[in-house]
């Protein structure tokens, strides 16, 4: 059975500050295979999205303190290593899909901040035409296939785009991210049970920032380190890794995929990573967590100013790199905003756009007769 | 009488029942540590501490399902969902096993839980967490479904259904959260399955429910001042059971009738609410029966739109004015 971590799982403790220590200077992992293969460019880019996603979301505080954004609205700032390092691995018959926290996994497959921002805004030139705000980004042209609000809702779909990548005998994956609370939705346990009944070439990406709203990862489940080991109990292959070191993310995140391309198997990673804001714009993030601990983690583990750092230690960014880089990204995102502003709404027509294929595609394949909208 | 909001109305409703009876015990998300999601069971883990007051993983199916078993056993669970759409991760346990044990046991258990949360669109979240589930799970005999409008009603049904030896289904709504209105601080209880009439009129009927109930009372107020119109409003306060004689009474006397919900059109409670007019009232109709609901789309993310979407006082005016034409 393919299921010791690739590390040992010296059961890594849950408070994070200790478990993570991580020694200054390079990363252990700038020496894999996958990192070594980076050209200076690729790294740079690596490093840029890191930076754009960083400055998207801290661009949407602003909106929505303008009140221009509402519902919830779920920030990525701070885990910005598991998603580009994830997803910088993929090809093109790699797919994603995700939890709510949705806008990193968007941006790191190809969306732009335009169309990212004007759906926060609830726009018509919104990724999803203002239908579905912060929790429903979509992009299946970028095999990205959401952002789900119901907690752990997408893990069946993830292994069902496995499912299909299988059966259609595309050499493929699925990247399903997931928080640690999610770890306790029945759906997510069958979806393991399927995958590794049926050999599919998914991989459950639990993105562990120690926090499910206000419940503290100890507080939710049962068994300490367990996420990922959960894992075994399905003869799963699994790992847990530091995600505030994108080489490592990557290091690791490499040796699944290659698990899925070649042997068609399923794995579990649990990334460890934090949250530096509340769990929505909503959450005033005072009671559950100290202000020291956050303090901490932006102190000494951030993982784009390590990934900066490292870069700057290897002479790939020079410090007017690294300003233009952000100013650039600034930029980027003052400019989203700007679109999102100028903007159109979508109609009360549209409203009744979009809910039938059908409907919206009137022709010969009409199968079905009679009323479908009511009044 | 003192003057509290529709959340504090339903924590103190727990609270009363909580002190009343050593056997009720609050179990949710984030409803112990965190003081509720929002809000509404603030300062009771405080207060009757972490064996009355619990928090659980995010395992609706299990934490609901434990709470539906622990019933037959003599606990009252009082369960709160944080949404009413995250129940459908937990519809086997919620429909299939507390509506139909007592009646696939030949009446041997009863299942006396409570689950409760905010039920409604208008927060610009989107579809997946916009569901209003009060018709589709009203659609099960065995299972009770209540939605309060006001704080007066939220506090005596909450209690009523914590009473209640039958599973009941609370749905609360977060816009109204903030509400004000007249509570007694004294015990006393709504009885399920009896309508209030919340506004007497002789010309037309409206029969609502939940935040509609609302809307339908500002569309009231512009039909008198600027229609001249004289509108009844009937809150049927509880779905099933249903206050059919209120709502025929309400509709012999005004011959005109509106019916107004937050629901999609189809299969909605104003469905059966018609059915039921038509069928036992049809000689004292003067029109055809008027019926606003939501647009019919899965709930749209854009707020404006999303307003829109959702029965609004100027909707209900029109949709008035057309059934007194
Ligand atoms: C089925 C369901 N239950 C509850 C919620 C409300 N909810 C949204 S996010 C969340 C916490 C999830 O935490 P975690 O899985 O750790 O992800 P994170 O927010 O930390 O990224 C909860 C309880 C929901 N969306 N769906
Ligand atoms: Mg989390």
């Amino acid at each position: 059975m393919d299921s010791k971590p690739t590390t040992v799982a010296k059961s890594v403790a849950f408070t994070h500050p200790e478990s993570l220590k991580r020694p200054a200077g390079p990363s252990e992992f700038a020496q894999h295979p996958v990192n070594v293969a980076l050209t200076k460019e690729e790294k740079i880019a690596l490093y840029t999205k890191m930076v754009r996603i960083r400055h998207f979301e801290q661009r949407c505080i602003r909106t929505y303190q303008q009140g221009k954004i509402g519902g919830f609205l779920h920030l990525y700032v701070g885990q910005e290593a598991v998603a580009a390092g994830t997803i910088s691995l993929l090809g093109k018959n790699d797919h994603v899909i995700t939890g709510y926290r949705d806008h990193g996994h968007g941006l790191m497959v190809g969306m732009s901040m335009n169309e990212c921002m004007a759906e926060l805004t609830g726009k018509i030139t919104g990724c999803s035409q203002g239908k579905g705000g912060s929790m429903h980004y979509f992009a299946p042209d970028k095999n990205y296939w959401g952002g789900h609000g119901i907690v752990g809702g997408q893990a069946p779909l993830g292994t069902g785009l496995a499912y299909a990548l299988k059966y259609r005998g595309l050499k493929g994956c699925c990247l399903t991210y997931m928080g640690d609370g999610a770890v306790n939705q029945g759906a997510v346990h069958e979806a393991y049970n399927l995958a590794a009944l049926w050999d599919l070439p998914v991989i459950f990406v639990i993105e562990n920032n120690g926090y499910s709203m206000g419940t503290s990862q100890e507080r939710s489940s049962a068994h300490p380190g367990c996420l990922a080991k959960r894992a075994e109990g399905y003869g799963i292959a699994w790992d847990v890794i530091n995600g505030h070191d994108v080489y490592e993310v990557r290091a690791k995140t490499s040796e699944a995929v290659k698990r899925a391309h070649e042997k068609s198997k399923p794995t579990v990673l649990e990334i460890f990573t934090y949250r530096y804001f509340g769990h929505s714009m909503a959450d005033p993030d005072k009671t559950y967590r100290d202000k020291e601990e956050i303090k901490t983690y932006r102190e000494t583990k951030d993982p784009v100013f390590l990934f900066e750092k490292e870069l700057l230690l290897a002479k790939v960014l020079t410090k007017d790199l690294v300003e233009s880089i952000n100013q650039a990204a600034m930029e980027e995102a003052d400019a989203a905003a700007a679109f999102a502003d100028e903007s159109p709404d979508p109609t009360v027509a549209d409203i009744t756009k979009h809910i039938y294929w059908e409907e919206d595609n009137r022709g010969p394949q009409t199968t079905s007769r009679g009323t479908i909208i009511f009044e | 009488m003192p003057v509290i909001s529709y959340r504090e109305a339903l924590r103190a409703a727990m609270r009363e029942e909580l002190k009343r009876d050593e056997n009720v015990v609050i179990m949710g998300e984030e409803v112990a540590q965190f003081n509720g999601a929002y809000k509404v069971t603030e300062g009771l883990l405080k207060e009757f501490g972490p064996k009355r007051i619990v928090d659980t993983p995010i395992s609706e199916a299990g934490f609901i399902g434990l709470g539906i078993g622990a019933s037959m056993l003599g606990i009252r669970p009082v369960m709160e969902l944080m949404f009413w759409s995250f129940s459908y991760v937990a519809f086997d346990q919620i429909v299939n096993n507390a509506g139909n044990i007592r009646y696939m046991s030949g009446g041997l258990i009863h299942c006396p839980i409570v689950i409760r949360g905010p039920a409604n669109g208008g927060t610009n979240v989107g579809a997946t967490h916009s569901h209003t589930p009060e018709a589709i799970l009203a659609s099960h005999p065995g299972i009770k479904v209540v939605c309060p409008a006001t704080p007066y009603d939220a506090k005596g049904l909450l209690k009523a259904a914590i009473r209640d030896n039958d599973p009941v289904y609370v749905m609360e709504n977060t816009i109204l959260y903030n509400d004000k209105g007249e509570v007694p601080d004294e015990d006393y209880i709504v009885p399920i399955g009896v309508a209030d009439i919340k506004r007497e009129g002789s010309d037309l009927t409206i029969v609502a429910h939940g935040r509609a109930v609302i809307t339908s009372l500002k569309a009231a107020e512009i039909l008198e001042k600027e229609h001249g119109v004289s509108v009844e409003v009937v809150d049927l306060r509880s779905i099933r059971p249903l206050d059919e004689e209120t709502i025929l009474a309400s509709v012999r006397k005004t011959h005109r009738a509106l019916l107004v919900e937050e629901n999609k059109p189809f299969c909605g409670v104003d469905a059966q609410v018609a059915y039921l007019i038509q069928a036992r009232a049809f000689d004292d109709l003067d029109a055809p029966i008027g019926r606003v609901s939501s647009i019919d789309a899965p709930q749209i993310y854009c707020k404006r739109m999303e307003d829109l979407q959702l029965p609004h006082p100027a909707r209900v005016v029109e949709a008035a004015l057309k059934v007194l034409a």
